[in-house]
């Protein structure tokens, strides 16, 4: 019995290391292959709209959303201490330095990473990779880099747009509807967001959650069971791992950042 | 037999976990011939196919395209020597989101620094070799099943290699697709020069056209030698395969316990 769980142990922590070694070169030929400008730009601006543009409105909406309850909440705290003034400030940098990063990693996972994975394990299971590999087409380059660069790029605009909704979201509940003077909003959002302490901090960290995301979805996508059982497992794989990454992560950016 | 051979695989032994799939096995394909691998299902036929492309590396063994050992090459060089071959996936495996044209068009716009209207001119070739020249702007979605193996044979025809492999091309094709299929694999042999590996399992239909025919079972090549020769042959395992028998020396049963003890 116990010989039998250790040797489960042991096959778990093969099975872990071969799966991470194999994301790890997945992840160096999206990144390192040598691109062809003529031939890859198209498939990197196509993945743009599907990964970028796509994802807009879901960014927009929930960005939105979020900035608004952000701002009634934090009214009905701050006005009990007559510090409504400190609306603004709440509103910007919660948004900008968490809310704004890790929100639109999270959607972008939904939506986005899962997609892909669902693609290339669809993609998979129809040969149409093997058939790319046996015409000399590397699939790491023609599929996945363009994806992976697609969302390097996309991810950190997403969340600039999501930050700046989201604080407008906040203005409009606390301006425009619960009667603050829209000066002090401004003026206390100025004065307390730093360029590089907030915002710069708040894009390093979209960079990585960009980076995290689209890695773990091109290789789950890449590496799934080539069945419909195996897309749909790599493609909930691909949500749960991101998103606990993005969360994970953001503590320990969060710790090193603002120590 | 075989003394111009394309491919040369030598003392090949493959395995999946603990299963076996080849054990020791070498077999020859002769240049400009098609050669048939035939076997029951699960013995490793694609797999063989795989090894040969590369996409699969043998436990041991050499696999030579010409001179060269395919599991030692290296990366670059593998993708270059597969330029000169090429596989039709029994999927068909055509790209979902392209249309034929453009699945055709794939791999010339690949490898090739062409101008458009030179590479819609031999798509269009390709096409009319397969009869598809009318539906070059379908998409796959819109193929029958044999529409869309003739669509990724002319993808797979498209840079003209040396070598084709077809992974059970006829399989869950009726009798009129089934022999436009044939008639093509055939017409390219002869008319390109192609050297052609066909594995299937569709006995009479594969030994028509073949020229030399492998029979793989349990690991190992239990037969080969030209398609009459092996009609005539007496080795149990070969004569069921070959005549279809539904039980012999393969049984009908998976082997289990004693049945009334079961029960």
């Amino acid at each position: 019995m116990l010989v039998e769980s250790i040797s489960n142990l042991g096959h778990r922590g093969i099975c872990f290391l071969t799966a991470l070694g194999r994301a790890l070169l997945v992840l160096i030929h999206a990144l390192f292959g040598k691109p062809q400008f003529r031939k890859h730009f198209p498939l990197f601006v196509e993945q743009l709209y599907v990964v970028g543009v796509q994802s807009v409105m879901i960014i927009i909406v929930s960005g939105l959303f979020i900035g608004m309850v952000l701002g009634l909440q934090g009214y009905n705290v701050l006005v009990q201490f007559k510090a409504e003034a400190s609306l603004g400030p709440l509103v910007s940098l919660s948004i900008l330095r968490e809310l704004g990063p890790v929100v639109a990693a999270l959607l972008f996972a939904g939506r986005a990473g899962s997609a892909l994975t669902a693609e290339i394990g669809l993609m998979k299971a129809t040969e149409q990779l093997s058939s790319m590999e046996m015409m000399a087409v590397d699939p790491l380059r023609r599929v996945i880099s363009p994806r992976f660069w697609a969302g390097f790029v996309s991810l950190p605009l997403l969340t600039f747009m999501f930050s700046v909704i989201g604080i407008y979201g906040g203005k409009m509940v606390g301006v425009d509807w619960l009667g603050i003077d829209e000066g002090t909003f401004w003026t206390g959002t100025q004065a307390s967001v730093d360029l590089y302490e907030d915002i710069a901090q708040g894009w390093i960290k979209s960079v990585i959650f960009a980076i995290v995301v689209c890695w773990v979805a091109l290789f789950n996508g890449y590496n799934c069971l080539p069945t419909a059982a195996g897309i749909s497992k790599a493609t909930t794989q691909t949500v749960v791992h991101s998103s606990l990454i993005v969360l994970g992560l953001d503590f320990v950016l969060t710790a090193l950042m603002f120590n | 037999m075989l003394q111009d051979s394309l491919i040369r695989i030598e003392n090949v032994t493959f395995s999946r976990g603990l299963r076996k799939i080849y054990d020791n096995v070498s077999l020859t394909i002769p240049r400009g011939k098609i050669t048939a691998v035939m076997g029951p299902s699960g013995t490793g036929k694609t797999t063989l196919l795989r090894i040969i492309g590369g996409q699969l590396k043998p436990d041991s063994g050499s696999v030579f395209y010409e001179d060269k050992n395919i599991p030692e090459l290296g990366r670059s060089a593998l993708y270059e020597l597969r330029k000169k071959m090429s596989m039709l996936f029994q999927s068909g495996a055509l790209f979902t989101g392209m249309s034929v044209f453009d699945n055709v068009a794939y791999p010339l716009r690949e490898h090739t620094d062409l101008p458009e209207e030179l590479i819609r001119t031999l798509v269009m070739m390709k096409l009319e070799t397969v009869g598809l020249r009318g539906a070059a702007s379908l998409m796959p979605s819109e193929l029958s099943g044999g529409m869309s193996r003739r669509a990724a044979l002319a993808r797979s025809i498209a840079l003209d290699p040396e070598l084709i492999m077809y992974d059970e091309p006829l399989t869950g094709q009726d009798p009129i697709t089934m022999a436009v299929l044939l008639k093509l694999i055939k017409e390219l042999n002869e008319s390109l020069g192609i050297t052609s590996i066909i594995v299937s399992h569709d006995v009479g239909e594969v030994m028509s056209i073949a020229d030399y025919v492998y029979l793989v079972s349990g690991g190992r090549v239990l037969a080969h030698g030209v398609p009459e020769q092996l009609q005539r042959e007496k080795h149990p395992d070969v004569y069921q395969f070959i005549h279809g028998l539904p039980d012999g020396a393969v049984p009908f049963h998976y082997p289990a316990g004693n049945y009334l003890e079961e029960l």
